[in-house]
């Protein structure tokens, strides 16, 4: 099989001549050869299918790109063929990390639509939920933070005590990963006997895996060479490229949707908690405010748990559900960061056109920035510690 | 005139290699979307431990790996980086088609960049269906792979027909 050369255009051809010059540059120094080290798409830092192109001098980084695409899967336009309903199963998939999350901005957006409130009890059970993916979440997130700097162990801890939230969320929606369980104006189903004390017991053991592995790994002394001080975003950048969550509370950035501009359909108000933040915005600190953040999400779990109050779990929504024309946009504060929906509707049964703001896709779009100058070994922590997932990228 | 030039084996050095086979399997992961994550809770936690059933998923490159798990949607962007690394695999070499995405397209069956199937791609052996499968179910298409490993005449490699988990 050959491959076809295809015509290039006068300014690809520039392109292609000024990387083959930047690939021969010679540091005229300490003599070595400017070299293309390709990172993916298909490597364990990425988390999936990223690309990193770097420009290498020696061991540092001259520049380096990301390549996106590759998961491609084209959520927008496809949420345009489906009902309301089945675009809810869709964006399940967006991040398949902590997947409720997903579906509760676009459930609040059509609601917002519609001009239905769910009942209180739903409001708090979705609450509930929003934070126990955030919970499933974030601890793999911390456990692979272990296996880029070279520890294993974190991961398998991460692993053992994920599944005891995962039985959780299994246990109220039916699945682990993908629960599918928001409807517009409520749930679909009531809490299983038992599932209270349940859900305490799994926190509690939630917590426990913070104070392991902040002893762990969090006062590792290899962690803290290979983060502290490195990957540093300063707050202004952090803002200009539009970081969010806990990427640019990392930056000392005090800045919580659930907090600052709570939409209507979560109950955060009615519960005690505190928005960390850490003003050094190196890795390390992005990691520790990721800590901490688990552990105010088993507060707020467990607060709320206290409290559901009882009635029904859904209003009084039609069969067919046909939202009403209209624009909104809806944003939460998701594991990643800000996830936000603008659902614009022409009184159909299948919305009209959906734009989703992903967080990790501004996450990543600071990299080319933020690599220039590291080290190659480097690339990978900084990457760990942005904690980004590819779904969420790509869409 | 030996056995190496008639092409066979005796059955009973056959059933020792192929035990040794399947009880040393290489796995190198591919993983793309959502299962990865249930395949990493299959290959790297301590509930469902794979390497209990003699599964390695830690080969440095396909190069070293018997068996590649495709697991998650496969665009059409990534479809040519997945025959590539499947070729540099040696031979003999499986392959495990993890998720209803790699399966058939999954719930992207309509969509502009999902390649409908990495069995477009490369020859695939046992398929996982489920969204995603849960890790048991994984574990059970490597058990199921094993058996054929098992029973396999290396003469008919590729005659059998595809293993589909649960039916």
């Amino acid at each position: 099989m050959t491959t076809q050369i295809p015509d290039l255009s006068e300014q690809e051809q520039l392109r292609y001549i000024s990387q083959q010059a930047a690939d021969a540059r010679v540091n005229v120094e300490i003599e070595t050869e400017g070299m293309t080290l390709n990172l993916g798409p298909q490597h364990p830092a990425t988390h999936g299918t990223l690309r990193i192109i770097a420009k290498l001098d020696g061991e540092q980084v001259v520049a380096a790109e990301p390549v996106m695409g590759y998961m491609h899967r084209g959520y927008e336009k496809l949420a345009e063929v489906r009902t309301y309903p089945q675009v809810t199963t869709l964006v399940n998939r967006i991040d398949w990390v902590g997947s409720f999350a997903n579906e509760t901005p676009f459930i609040l957006a059509a609601e917002k639509l519609m001009e239905v409130e769910a009942p209180p009890r739903a409001q708090y059970i979705r609450t509930i939920l929003h934070e126990m993916s955030r919970i499933a979440n974030v601890i793999l997130g911390i456990g692979d933070m272990g296996v880029q700097v070279g520890a294993v162990t974190p991961i398998f801890f991460a692993f053992r005590d994920r599944e005891y939230v995962l039985n959780q969320i299994e246990a109220v929606t039916g699945g682990r990963f993908h629960p599918n369980f928001d409807r517009i104006g409520g749930l679909k189903d009531d809490l299983p006997a038992g599932w209270i004390q349940n859900t305490k017991n799994a926190m509690e053991k939630v917590r426990d895996f913070c104070d392991q592995i902040e002893e762990l790994m969090y006062g590792n002394e290899i962690f803290q060479a290979r983060t502290r001080g490195i990957g540093i975003i300063p707050k202004d950048v952090g803002l200009a490229y539009g970081l969010s969550g806990v990427n640019i509370r990392g930056s000392g950035v005090d800045w919580d949707v659930r907090r600052d501009n709570m939409s209507p359909g979560l109950v955060y108000d009615q519960v005690d908690w505190k928005v960390w933040t850490h003003p050094d915005g190196d890795s390390y600190s992005r990691m520790w405010v990721r800590l901490q953040e688990v552990r105010e999400g088993t507060k707020i779990v467990d607060q709320l748990l206290d409290q559901i109050p009882s009635g029904p779990i859904m209003a009084k929504v039609p069969r067919i559900i046909k939202v009403p024309a209209g624009e909104a946009y809806v944003e939460t504060e998701n594991p990643l960061g800000v996830m936000g929906y603008y659902v614009v509707s022409k009184g159909d049964l299948n919305p009209y056109r959906v734009k989703i703001r992903s967080a990790s896709f501004n996450n990543v779009s600071i990299t080319p920035w933020l690599l220039k100058g590291v080290y190659v070994p480097d690339i990978i922590t900084i990457l760990g510690s942005l904690y980004f997932i590819l779904g969420d990228i790509d869409r | 005139m030996g056995l190496v030039e008639s092409g066979k084996t005796p059955k009973s050095l056959q059933t020792l290699l192929n035990m040794s086979r399947k009880y040393s399997l290489w796995v190198y992961q591919w993983g793309l979307a959502c299962c990865a994550l249930e395949m990493g809770a299959a290959f790297a936690s301590p509930r469902y431990d794979v390497m209990r059933l003699g599964v390695i998923p830690l080969p440095a490159s396909p190069r070293q790996a018997d068996m590649v798990v495709v697991s998650g949607t496969v665009t059409d962007k990534m479809a040519p980086a997945i025959r590539r690394l499947y070729e540099q695999m040696p031979d003999p070499k499986y392959v495990i088609s993890m998720g209803s995405c790699a399966n058939c397209g999954g719930p992207y069956w309509d969509s502009y960049s999902v390649t409908k199937g990495v069995d477009q791609i490369i020859p695939v052996d046992v398929y996982v269906p489920g969204c995603p499968p849960r890790p048991e179910a994984l574990l059970e298409g490597i058990v199921m792979l094993q058996e054929r490993i098992q029973n396999e005449d290396m003469q008919e490699r590729w005659v059998g027909e595809p293993i589909v988990v649960g039916s």
